[in-house]
């Protein structure tokens, strides 16, 4: 349940669910997004879910923080449909051309590579969100031995495509972008189609992914058809 | 093929097709994008006759050289911009706030901002751009929007689909009010700083730097003092968020920003402000200026009107 709502800056909401992580706050916190994107509150302009946060922007023309928050606390969350999500096999190839962290990951979890591929590769993972750059899914959560901290320095450009790790989390760069993850693999799928204007999106809040490893010929073979 | 059309002979250094931008997608990370300056981006279609929320083409510093070719048609600049107009032989330096006819032939080269960074070139007709989720603002980083969410390129050639029929000359007496202090309002980790570091955000100026863009604006000046955590669990963010991360030095979320950050918020830029905050070029000094929300309510109210009341006197 929401736990406050206050105000960030003029014109959003920041609704704080709790300060933890985990899979029954963030259910919660997709639970409100999906019920107020349904109802289309007049004014509304955006919603932004995280872990355990929900941001609800308007349009300071036709609304105002002291009628969204009372839209907002009086509003039946269990009104909405059940999540209505999906579970989803991502093929990724690590061989080295792709995995450009596996050394530095190798020294920090002091794990082998066959052994990180192992704890990572075909586990259940929640989708808490998206975004940072279209599409990005943030999946969770690693084993405890399988968290490793940003790179002190980010890279300028991750390759589009790559599969890549930081504390409990994995996520997959859409497009090119600049990037401070420990870059694990690469996956031959478009997880991000903005010509797909009502789905650009491949994975969802909500959804289950679980990563499947493929050769380097599979990957190069995987868009041929 | 469009008979009219533009040629783009140089493109200026960051020149993007905006419109109003888009809504209800910052869940799945895209973000408003749009024209930064929305009450100039308003005032340029107003004085070509355009529907308000037609696209514009946006310049930040330099901006384009451009020929036009085919029937009459109106167009006009705003912001503070140095532009010339050239026929044939005969070159006349313009003035921003007010619509010129040209013809056939005719140059138009934007030169530069003056002491701002954006300005806006308004066409009175239809660009013809090809929509995404409702807008065809241009956002570069993510490839979205027109003219493949790519900036404008040396030889590229702009049609026109249609040409107002109205071709009343207008102009307005409108000026850029430039201003050093920016309204704030406390963000939901501002007692993350240190009382010094709180104390130095109100009262000390901070530079604009270079590494600012449509997605934000990189601050330089007394270091933040972060006394709780320089990470938070990563959260939505909008624009206006004023982000400190461990360097101490401020971001501030602009038009284009990423949907989601992990760094603390110290403040938002009230609403009132935004079109002027990113009017300040680099080497500008920002000194933030504490306000609560109802005061910035009022404030973005009476903006509002005034805008208003600019447009319906064009």
């Amino acid at each position: 349940m929401i736990k406050n709502i206050s105000n960030l800056g003029d014109a959003a909401l920041y609704c704080d669910f709790g300060n933890e992580v985990n899979k029954s706050i963030n259910s919660h916190v997709i639970k409100y997004f999906k019920t107020i994107k349904e109802k289309k509150f007049e004014g509304i302009n955006n919603l932004t879910p995280s872990y355990n946060k929900l941001i609800i922007s308007f349009d300071l023309k036709k609304t105002n923080f002291k009628e969204v928050k009372h839209y907002v606390e009086n509003i039946d969350a269990k009104d909405s449909q059940d999540i209505n999500s999906k579970k989803l096999e991502i093929p990724v190839c690590c061989h080295e051309n792709f995995s450009m962290d596996i050394k530095r990951l190798e020294e920090i979890l002091k794990l082998s590579r066959e052994k990180i591929l192992e704890n990572f590769l075909n586990k259940e993972y929640f989708c808490y969100m998206t975004g940072f750059i279209a599409g990005m899914p943030f999946l969770g959560d690693l084993d405890e031995n399988m968290r490793a901290q940003r790179l002190e320095t980010p890279r300028v450009k991750v390759p589009k495509g790559s599969v890549a790790l930081t504390e409990q989390f994995a996520n997959i760069y859409t497009f090119e972008s600049p990037g401070g993850w420990n870059i694990l693999g690469n996956t031959p799928l478009d997880v991000f189609d903005s010509s797909k204007e009502d789905k650009p999106n491949l994975i969802n809040p909500g959804d289950t992914v679980i990563f499947k490893e493929i050769t380097l010929d599979q990957y190069k073979n995987y868009n041929e058809q | 093929m469009s008979s009219n059309y533009l040629d783009i002979i140089r493109p200026g250094i960051n020149t993007t097709f905006q419109d109003k931008g888009r809504d209800h997608l910052y869940h799945i990370g895209i973000p408003f994008s749009g024209a930064m300056d929305s009450r100039n981006y308003l005032i340029a279609n107003k004085l070509v006759n355009n529907d308000l929320d037609s696209a514009v083409i946006e310049f930040a510093y330099q901006g384009p050289h451009i020929k036009y070719s085919g029937e009459k048609i109106n167009f006009a600049i705003t912001g503070d911009v140095i532009f010339s107009i050239k026929r044939k032989d005969t070159e006349i330096e313009g003035n921003c706030y007010k619509s010129y006819q040209i013809e056939n032939g005719d140059e138009i080269n934007i030169i530069s901002t003056n002491k701002s960074v954006y300005g806006y070139l308004a066409l009175g007709g239809e660009l013809d751009l090809k929509f995404q989720w409702n807008s065809c603002s241009v956002n570069t980083k993510a490839n979205i929007g027109s003219n493949d969410g790519k900036k404008l390129d040396v030889g590229q050639r702009v049609n026109l689909n249609k040409i107002n029929s109205n071709k009343d000359i207008k102009k307005t007496n409108y000026i850029n009010t430039k201003i050093e202090n920016i309204r704030v309002i406390k963000g939901t980790n501002f007692d993350y700083f240190s009382e010094e570091g709180k104390k130095i955000f109100f009262e000390k100026e901070f530079t604009v730097t270079k590494l600012s863009d449509r997605m934000g604006m990189r601050l330089e000046g007394p270091k933040l003092d972060n006394i709780v955590n320089t990470n938070i669990k990563s959260e939505g963010l909008i624009k206006g968020v004023i982000q400190v991360p461990a360097d101490g030095n401020p971001i501030i979320m602009l038009s284009d920003h990423g949907t989601i950050g992990g760094y603390p918020k110290i403040g938002v830029v009230a609403s009132v402000d935004y079109d002027r905050l990113v009017q300040m070029s680099p080497g500008s000094k920002i000194k933030f200026k504490e306000i609560n929300l109802s005061d910035a309510e009022t404030l973005f109210k009476l903006y509002e009107m005034e805008t208003q009341n600019l447009l319906s006197q064009i």
